[in-house]
């Protein structure tokens, strides 16, 4: 720029009455992802704006794929039960329960009461615990802080009660083939149902945190709007579908555990929006909580593993005194249990959604395949259609609302 | 319904198409020609007395001995009537095509992909079929039986070289 170019001070500039009329306007594309704190993991979203409006939406998925399915082909029926702790680490005991229970059915393994009754409890206490993890976040991500530090000290309490039960706090592996890693103790026990006396008041308090905090129904009520015909072509499942009023929860439609002899309802929705796929999820925490009281209410006693010595492996006791015991379980590291050529797809409710493990058996102690159908990947896909329309900031509330884990969406 | 009557609805209105059926603890598999997938899928989608409006799952599976290599199979599931069925269509190598259901269920669009990616079989009519877990250069298909688990010893990224430009001037910068 020269010095005769630039305009002298004290003169006026003439202007157009809409000085951004003669202005093109083109969409920009924003990239949001991998890393940011609000895509609750490695997701990378490329987002095509208007102004703020959301014209498209594309999500990219893949950043933690490890291949668990290859892996799995490779690994015996035993050795896979760590590689789904990996798959939704959020809630690995309902991953380790699905994975059990597709692999007992494929086996026709009875497995005894005491430890249905068991993984039950286990798997709705994972489902708070992961439900706390969603609430916290999606709070956070809309800017409401004081919630997650909340649900992170019930989130811990579960956590540590996990940790006493098995060893570990997030890739627990408790439940085998067969049913449980060890019995439970009456003292741990107790301080779980002292856990369930006390968090129905904890929820009421995370409602008095949002519920009728006038931005938080602003940000959720009307944004990410599917319509329940959409959400059931889309595939979506789990709270998701639930918001929309559709009453899908695999535990009441195909149930499997002890769902059936216990005394719980399925909540739903009705708008289809974020606001109620929150909502849903506060109620299931007050369900799945009377699951577990009942669970330990009900607990029978007797064994907690089933007697198939072809497919449980025996107490490491028994390995020094009987023989019969030292063979199968050297049968059972060296070749895998002897699972019966077929195919079976079994699904189960996780805290996402319907978890779906597809197991083709050649009779091999390797499945031949095994297909995981994450809740999440099916969400994420879904991206596309609850984002389109929308503004940037709901992009952020429908993450939050679908709830995503990303080591279930890649595996 | 039943299973086993859902596959026998499915074999009269189709009766050229079933190849064959299999049950399986409670669960029934219905094998097709792949030509008139899209059909057959309309047909369960639409039948009011079947009504598959849930597609749970859609994957594929490798069998290298079978002179019709891929098999994809489509897990089916009724929300009105609570039943299941599992289609199975066999794709031959030479010509890995397929229809593509994303017309009747949206959720396909994701499935299809994936199948895509791993196993490198086609759907024809996919709205965006790229790969998805992988990146857009990689070469092969990670799930086929014939994919090793683990590379040869020499086997090296084939952009390796293109990566270690950026290195080039590494050294330059390195306090002596």
């Amino acid at each position: 720029m020269t010095m005769a170019d630039e305009p002298k001070a004290g003169t006026t500039v003439e202007r157009d009455a809409d000085p951004t009329a003669h202005l093109e306007t083109k969409d920009l594309t924003l990239n949001l992802g991998p890393q940011h704190p609000a895509t609750h993991g490695v997701l990378r979203l490329e987002v095509d704006l208007d102004g703020f409006t959301v014209v498209r939406c594309t999500p990219h998925v893949g950043y933690l794929h490890r291949g668990v399915e290859k892996l799995a082909e490779n690994r015996n029926y035993l050795q896979i039960i760590p590689l789904t702790d990996r798959l939704d680490y959020v809630s690995s005991m309902t991953n380790n329960d699905s994975y059990c229970t597709a692999v007992e059915r494929l086996c026709g393994i009875e497995v005894p009461e005491r430890a249905l009754y068991i993984r039950t409890m286990v798997a709705e206490m994972s489902r708070i615990a992961s439900h706390l993890l969603m609430l916290a976040t999606h709070a956070l991500d809309i800017g409401a802080m004081t919630v997650f530090l909340y649900c992170f000290r019930e989130r811990e309490k579960l956590l540590d009660l996990f940790e006493r039960l098995c060893g570990a706090r997030l890739t627990v592996s408790y439940p085998r083939i067969g049913g449980v890693q060890r019995d439970t103790e009456d003292e741990w026990l107790e301080d779980v149902y002292a856990f369930t006396e006390e968090f129905p008041g904890r929820v009421d308090e995370y409602e008095t945190l949002i519920d009728q905090n006038r931005i938080w129904l602003q940000r959720t009520k009307g944004v990410g709007v599917i319509s329940s015909e959409e959400a059931i072509n889309w595939g979506l499942s789990g709270p998701t579908l639930r918001g929309c009023g559709v009453p899908y929860d695999v535990r009441k439609f195909a149930p499997y555990g002890v769902y059936d002899r216990l005394d719980w309802e399925v909540p739903t929705g009705s708008n289809g929006d974020v606001y109620d796929r929150y909502r849903v999820r506060m109620e299931e925490f007050r369900q799945s909580n009377s699951i577990v009281r009942q669970c330990i209410e009900a607990l029978p006693s007797g064994p907690f593993i089933a007697d198939a010595p072809k497919f449980v492996l025996p107490a490491k006791e028994a390995l020094f005194e009987n023989m019969e015991s030292l063979i199968h379980q050297f049968a059972l590291i060296t070749d895998g249990p002897p699972v019966p050529a077929g195919e079976l797809y079994v699904a189960t409710e996780t805290p996402r959604g319907e978890f779906g493990v597809y197991i083709v058996s050649d009779g091999s102690g390797k499945p031949y395949r095994m297909k995981i159908r994450a809740p999440s990947f099916v969400h994420i896909s879904a991206l596309t259609k609850l984002c389109k329309g929308g503004r940037l900031a709901d992009v952020i509330a429908i993450i939050g609302s679908i709830d995503i884990v990303m080591g279930e969406c890649d595996r | 319904m039943e299973p086993m009557e859902i596959a026998a609805a499915l074999a009269g209105e189709f009766p050229d198409e079933v190849i064959d059926e299999r049950s399986f603890r409670g669960q029934v598999a219905v094998a097709v020609h792949r030509d008139n997938i899209l059909d057959v899928c309309h047909f369960l989608y639409d039948d009011p007395r079947i009504e598959m409006n849930f597609l749970s799952d859609l994957c594929a599976v490798d069998f290298p001995d079978r002179a019709l290599r891929f098999e994809v199979v489509y897990n089916l599931y009724s929300l009105g009537h609570r039943h299941r069925i599992r289609i199975k269509a066999p794709v031959p190598e030479d010509d890995l095509v397929i229809d593509s259901v994303v017309p009747i269920w949206r959720a396909a669009d994701w499935f299809e992909r994936e199948v895509y990616d791993l196993f490198g079989v086609t759907f024809r009519g996919h709205p965006d079929l790229r790969r998805l877990l992988l990146p857009d250069n990689w070469r092969g298909y990670p799930l086929r039986k014939d994919y090793p688990l683990r590379g040869p010893e020499d086997w090296e990224y084939p952009e390796y070289e293109e990566a270690m430009e950026l290195h080039r001037h590494d050294d330059d910068w390195t306090v002596k």
